[in-house]
């Protein structure tokens, strides 16, 4: 393999993981009070709101309906609205980011959905206010879950950062496709799989290790 | 001083009624009627089966249940009415410990009980001592670093017991705190509760379903059965002199009395024809405890009593008896009319061929 492609190849790691940090960081940012929202504002819950619940569960699971591939054509002109053009890595973290935030959401909706519900009552039991329960009983109660859910959000958007190629988002699945499939260079996608395998594993290996630390409940299997 | 030192209790349920819509459209009645004055720096048992009612009823005193009718008074705030922001203002004098103890996960022993006080917004300098001498309180010193699934059931619930006190509650309710451990850990648990009655003055209500734990504990007490409170009062006077069906089959449980085997299995419920004898319980209590009774009845009516089964209670620091007897069905309404003229209870348990 030449000196060339293996600059390419660092180049594209380098394409991939800003893409993928800054959707992630960017999903999570919004998604985690969506999540948060979604978990608590059903009919009788701290923040009651059945209606908004309703429409925003409808929009989550709409944006989550839509093929990755489709929702990063489809919304073209929205990109080129937030991000000044429609092409290019930078632009490929608009489509990115709007597939992770509600995947996201429904991954801290769940986690906060575990928490026990004797704590809330613990807590209402304790004048705590609506808002004073989110932060200091259900996110830290919860946080074992979503770090497992941030995790399983970030490897996915490994694996979406490969189709952004179509609209020029460069990166490691796009070098798979342009050398390896088009210009028939086995090597190169081969090494492009690797480099992807090995970073879902380390990101895998990291979450669940971070899980772990955060997680002060018993292990599961001995006895309470 | 406040209303509630003028009214006399501390927590006061006047006429409480509570109904939940059902889930084919109807409603569901949890209690109906309920009156009832828990006495300031009382420890007050309410004792129920599950689905009488009791943890709706305890439920209402901090607001997690508001009543469909009737009024819950703590001191002179009345909770039914309260505004959200009133309600969490009156739950900082109420504090509450559960079945399940409750506590997070995530937090030490010291986070769990400094958490009332965090939402309290009290200054991070003053919940440290106050934390530290609540935890010492409790007798977990040692434990104050760890996280809660490190911790025994019994040292659990006492971490249960030092958070409610942190924002220092004129009045604790217990739900069922007792119901998960095992009886030596109750016991010690039950100790600590009776301890901070005493040393702070604090009112205590606890529901549970297990007469031995308003035995050991609570000077007064209530019966509730389908909704109702059908009967309250001193928990002494309860014990020896049970008025209604429901007290009475709680407190065959706890009496320990059980009846020899080969006569339980000849008892009918009622008196037949070929009946030779009847069994009731006597209840040796207050002033008569110690007379000599059933001699009498032999050497003044010439009755013979036949004991079948006997023991020795206390509730509080009273003793009281309770024998089992059968005696010939001919003198037995007579040898009852004796008894209960002279001060003791009497309960007719069944007849033997």
């Amino acid at each position: 393999m030449s000196a060339n492609l293996i600059n390419l190849l660092i180049a594209s790691t380098g394409q991939t993981l800003y893409m993928v940090a800054v959707a992630a960081v960017l999903g999570t940012v919004l998604g985690l009070p969506l999540g948060v929202f979604l978990a608590t504002s059903q009919r009788g819950e701290l923040l009651s709101a059945p209606w908004v619940n309703k429409i925003l569960g409808l929009v989550v699971n709409a944006t989550r309906s839509v093929p990755f591939i489709i929702l990063v054509v489809a919304i073209i002109p929205f990109t080129r609205f937030i991000a000044g053009t429609s092409i290019g890595t930078s632009a490929a973290i608009v489509p990115l980011t709007i597939a992770a935030v509600p995947f996201i959401a429904r991954l801290v909706e769940n986690a906060i959905r575990e928490v026990d519900a004797g704590l809330i009552e613990a807590a209402r039991s304790m004048g705590a206010t609506p808002l004073q329960i989110i932060r200091k009983v259900l996110v830290p109660e919860a946080l074992p879950g979503i770090t497992l859910g941030l995790t399983l959000a970030v490897v996915s958007l490994i694996g979406y950062s490969a189709m952004v190629g179509a609209v020029g988002g460069e990166g490691l699945g796009d070098l798979g496709i342009r050398y390896g499939y088009q210009r028939f260079m086995p090597m190169v996608m081969l090494a492009v799989v690797v480099i992807l395998v090995v970073l879902v594993q380390i990101v895998q290996s990291l979450g669940e290790g971070i899980a772990r630390r955060v997680d002060k409940r018993a292990p599961k299997g001995r006895g309470d | 001083m406040s209303e509630a030192q003028t009214s006399g209790a501390a927590i006061r349920f006047d006429n409480v009624g509570k109904s939940f819509p059902g889930k084919d459209g109807g409603t569901v009645t949890a209690l109906t009627g309920v009156t009832l004055d828990v006495a300031p720096g009382s420890i007050t048992g309410i004792i129920g089966r599950s689905g009488a009612g009791k943890s709706t009823l305890i439920r209402m005193v901090n607001g997690l249940e508001r009543p469909t009718s009737g009024r819950v008074l703590v001191g002179e705030h009345d909770i039914g009415a309260a505004r959200p922001a009133q309600l969490r203002e009156i739950r900082r004098d109420v504090g509450m410990i559960f079945q399940h103890f409750n506590l997070l996960a995530s937090r030490t022993v010291f986070g769990n009980v400094a958490l009332p006080l965090e939402i309290a917004g009290t200054p991070r300098a003053e919940i440290r001592p106050r934390v530290e001498e609540l935890i010492r309180r409790v007798g977990l010193e040692k434990l104050a670093d760890r996280y809660p699934a490190e911790l025994s059931g019994g040292q659990k619930q006492r971490v249960g017991i030092a958070r409610a006190l942190t924002t220092q509650p004129k009045v604790l309710l217990s739900d069922e705190a007792t119901s998960a451990l095992d009886p030596e850990t109750t016991q010690t648990v039950l100790a600590l509760l009776a301890e901070i009655n005493r040393d702070l003055g604090l009112t205590i209500l606890l529901i549970t379903h297990e007469m031995a734990v308003v035995r050991d504990i609570a000077s007064h007490m209530a019966v509730i059965d389908g909704g109702r409170i059908v009967e309250q009062g001193e928990t002494y006077r309860i014990f020896t002199r049970p008025e209604h069906p429901t007290t009475r089959s709680f407190l065959s449980g706890v009496l320990g009395l059980t009846l020899p085997r080969f006569i339980a299995e000849r008892m009918t419920p009622e008196a037949q024809t070929d009946t030779t004898a009847e069994v009731f319980r006597i209840t040796f209590a207050g002033a008569h405890a110690t007379d000599p009774m059933l001699a009498r009845l032999t050497s003044e009516l010439g009755i013979e009593v036949n004991i079948l089964a006997g023991a020795i209670e206390e509730v509080g620091a009273h003793p009281f008896g309770n024998l089992l007897v059968s005696i010939d069905i001919a003198r037995a309404a007579e040898a009852r009319a004796y008894l209960d003229r002279h001060g003791l209870y009497t309960e007719v348990q069944g007849y033997v061929r």
